[in-house]
């Protein structure tokens, strides 16, 4: 009688739980298969390298591929260093008491804030006080203070997953603290690191609100010469033509969003090799 | 000769008192045995010689603590360290090669020249006894050999940064016989060379390496003297109920 009970609730267990992730997996099937079925008739040579033309309703969106790009490298070369130091001081350097708890809990809590808030402070802070004006520096410089919770928490994790042990092993063997970091912390905590750097990079790719205020341009048809320079940028180029402009072709807003999804993809996807190649050379 | 004054030795984790008062000395060349039954204090006593308990945030200390006549607490730590290798009480090879587990301390002492590094880990695992066993693969993980290799790994690892003393918290203790057998043996070799202090909650372990024992109780140091006198005629009846089974 219990046994058949058991089997029951277990078959029960087992049909919520699978119809859990189902409810995750279509939605996300869905949309990848919406836009690549409405945008794909829009990729051709000329969408990708070409400036947009006829009031952005026909050519193409080189410009602000190129912005995007340039937006999301310039965020992770700001955040890593940063962002990594942070969660080396605070994960290995930092006394346990009730500041640094707060900074802690501060930091997490930061990684929830609304994007747009990024943006006003961005705005006020890079193109008004520091006088960039709206321009790459600008908006690298809020994105990558908008990701850098992300990869401060994801590497003070990946940082504090490595076993005590190895730490007082390589103490007792006579190693200062900061080589016990270099050698043994850090290379055993990198694929987490970069986990969280994945995770930033996505958020930085796909974000319109920071960039809205801070470097992106409506209409923009030469590339940027310079980090002083505004740009076009593929999210916010997005929400022009589906909002903004009249009469842009359906094909042309999927296409643009395809681009968009491929692009944020090819990002994680050169993360996760480099993870790769890290955790090949792990030896536990 | 004597290696370590250690006088009234006091030192507490938070509110904890850890260890209460303990005064001894320990002589160059012996095997000295800590035993006692857990929470004793015995591996508090045996990390503070090579100064890993002040790695814990909330360690406070008073009383002094001499190596080789010379306060520690002047001395460098990482040098202290250096000088005074400690094997643990579980295999703890770090996520690296054989062989970058060995050389791991001269390397972090600067160490760069390969040939030189070679010698070395050859000689470390050789006094290990374990060269034999794993010289054909010296750049697998250190992970990948058995709880008993990588126990005498671990020695080797200490040996090779050449130290004056070796300390050995309970290191036999997730070890099959043989492999006990093999390290109590590399212990009885090193004797010659160095001092060593080794925690043991094996009272027939410490009777086999002899030497001296101390025998520990609530953080209090009871009782020291040479091994067959103790495990003969102890003074306290403590270490007495202890030695024979009566309690811990």
């Amino acid at each position: 009688m219990s046994k058949k009970n058991s089997q029951r609730t277990q078959k029960i267990a087992f049909s919520l739980l699978s119809l859990a992730t189902l409810l995750i997996v279509i939605p996300v099937g869905l949309i990848v298969i919406i836009i690549i079925q409405k945008g794909i008739p829009a990729i051709n040579w000329q969408f990708l390298s070409d400036v947009p033309r006829q009031g952005m309703r026909a050519g193409g969106i080189f410009p602000a591929i190129v912005g995007t790009v340039y937006l999301v490298l310039g965020a992770i070369v700001f955040a890593l260093p940063i962002g990594l130091l942070a969660a080396i001081y605070l994960s290995e350097y930092s006394k346990d008491n009730y500041l640094t708890r707060i900074i802690k809990l501060a930091i997490v809590n930061l990684a929830g804030v609304p994007s747009v808030v990024y943006g006003l402070f961005g705005l006020a802070l890079f193109v008004v006080f520091f006088k960039f004006g709206a321009s790459i520096l600008s908006g690298s410089l809020t994105l990558g203070i908008m990701i850098l919770p992300i990869i401060i928490t994801a590497s003070r994790e990946a940082l504090e997953s490595v076993p005590y042990s190895f730490r007082e092993v390589s103490r007792s063997l006579g190693a200062s603290k900061w080589q016990t970091i270099r050698h043994i912390v850090l290379p055993n905590a990198i694929s987490g690191i970069i986990t969280g750097t994945i995770l930033g990079l996505g958020r930085a790719t796909g974000e319109t609100a920071p960039i809205l205020f801070t470097v992106a341009a409506f209409y923009l048809p030469q590339l940027p010469a310079s980090i002083f320079d505004q740009a076009m940028a593929l999210p916010y180029h997005l929400y022009v033509i589906s909002t903004q402009v009249p009469n842009v072709d359906e094909k042309v807003r999927y296409g643009t969003a395809l681009v968009l999804l491929v692009l944020a993809l090819f990002m994680n996807l050169v993360a996760i090799i480099i993870r790769y190649q890290f955790r090949k050379k792990k030896k536990w | 000769m004597i290696k370590f004054n250690i006088k009234n030795l006091n030192i507490w984790f938070g509110h904890i008192h850890a260890l209460k008062d303990v005064t001894i000395d320990i002589t160059a060349n012996e095997i000295l045995s800590v035993i006692g039954p857990s929470n004793s204090g015995k591996t508090s006593f045996l990390r503070m010689l090579n100064r890993l308990n002040e790695l814990s945030e909330n360690f406070k200390m008073g009383g002094e603590v001499k190596f080789a006549g010379r306060n520690i607490n002047d001395m460098d730590a990482e040098l202290v360290r250096k000088k005074i290798g400690m094997v643990f009480a579980l295999p703890l090879p770090l996520p690296l090669s054989i062989f970058d587990n060995v050389a791991y301390g001269v390397k972090m002492y600067g160490l760069k020249n390969r040939k030189k590094q070679q010698e070395i880990v050859e000689k470390a695992l050789k006094q290990a006894y374990l060269w034999d066993e794993v010289k054909d693969r010296l750049q697998t993980s250190a992970f990948k050999l058995s709880g008993g290799q990588q126990q005498r790994l671990c020695i080797a690892r200490t040996l090779a940064v050449e130290p004056d003393v070796i300390l050995f918290d309970e290191p036999c203790s997730g070890l099959d016989p043989i492999s006990t057998a093999k390290v109590e043996e590399a212990m009885l070799k090193l004797k010659a060379n160095y001092t060593i202090v080794l925690v043991t909650n094996n009272v027939k372990q410490a009777a086999r390496v002899g030497g001296k024992t101390a025998f520990f109780l609530s953080g209090e140091l009871i009782e020291v003297d040479k091994t067959d006198k103790m495990f003969t005629a102890p003074q306290d009846k403590r270490t007495d109920d202890y030695i024979s089974g009566k309690f811990g």
